[in-house]
């Protein structure tokens, strides 16, 4: 411990990183007026759309979200506890379910794509226009909540890098919080995506 | 330094899992029934549980000073005001979209 006093403001932190949130759910809030506009107009064809998706792998994928959205709650509490080990186990955790997911994802994608199911192929030209819809906006928003999975597990494995090097410890782990505050955004988007375009009737 | 952070225990998290899990149980039986209209109406509102559950414990905004909790409800009103208005226009207009 150095002598001088530190010049932190950790709630300043953390509203900036709530800031930062708010425009990430106007991004997805966004999409989803979007499909709920369209899906209002082409009740039908969404329905459609969304029995062509397998359940069970949507199913699979939220458990795996909160599973690790609670890993790295615990990894939170444990580092206000100064239990670095368990911080790090969890961490790892957490990364390897972000793995999970998207190997999951590749391959309900991958199926789609392997029988001509993607945006600009015959298969989906030939598809009602509602329906069509209902895949772009399928693709478009699960594909970026991939993405902000891949960005999620790339700054949780940075994070662990910072606790391992002892730059986030029992008395600084703002930074910590906020990247848990990140996944858990990833998992509240996925709350609202698995019933929306999984769990149509 | 600032003190008097909240802690939340590891058996409170493993319980707020294990709510999640089971709200994720209900709402895919309650898509299995046929509801009709009400099949989305509950689906919505079961997220909207998780969803609260998840920011309250996960994202520590009920730990938190409530100035957090108030920014977000400026944005849902924000954003729920998106909704009206779109679907206000929506409905009157005379040609299809």
């Amino acid at each position: 411990m150095s002598t001088h006093v530190e010049h932190r403001d950790d709630t300043a932190r953390k509203m900036g990183m709530w800031l930062f949130l708010f425009t990430e759910l106007l991004l997805f809030g966004g999409l989803f007026l979007v499909y709920s506009i369209y899906r209002f107009a082409n009740p039908e064809d969404f329905a459609r759309g969304g029995h062509e998706l397998n359940v069970f792998i949507g199913a699979v994928n939220t458990i795996v979200l909160i599973t690790s959205s609670l890993t790295v709650a615990i990894s939170i509490s444990a580092m206000q506890q100064g239990n670095k080990k368990l911080v790090l186990q969890m961490l790892g955790i957490t990364i390897f379910l972000a793995i999970v997911f998207l190997v999951n994802k590749y391959f309900e994608w991958g199926h789609k794509i392997h029988y001509d199911l993607y945006p600009g192929s015959n298969l989906f030209r030939a598809l009602p226009p509602g329906e069509g819809l209902y895949f772009l906006l399928y693709y478009f928003m699960t594909g970026l909540h991939a993405l902000h999975v891949i960005i999620g597990a790339i700054i949780l494995g940075f994070m662990a890098w910072y606790v391992h090097k002892d730059e986030i410890d029992a008395t600084n782990y703002a930074l910590l919080e906020n990247g848990g505050l990140y996944w858990h955004l990833v998992d509240l988007i996925w709350i609202f995506l698995f019933p929306l375009m999984y769990l149509i009737h | 330094m600032e003190k008097n952070h909240h802690i939340v225990g590891y058996i409170t998290n493993i319980w707020v899992w294990v709510a999640l899990v089971v709200l994720t149980i209900i709402t895919i039986t309650v898509a299995e029934l046929d509801l009709q209209m009400l099949t989305v109406t509950v689906a919505l509102a079961i997220a909207t549980v998780k969803a609260g559950v998840v920011l309250a414990y996960f994202m520590h905004l009920k730990f938190d000073k409530i100035i957090l909790t108030i920014f977000l409800g400026i944005v849902l009103l924000v954003f729920l005001s998106f909704i009206v208005l779109t679907f206000v226009d929506y409905s009157f207009r005379t040609t299809a979209i």
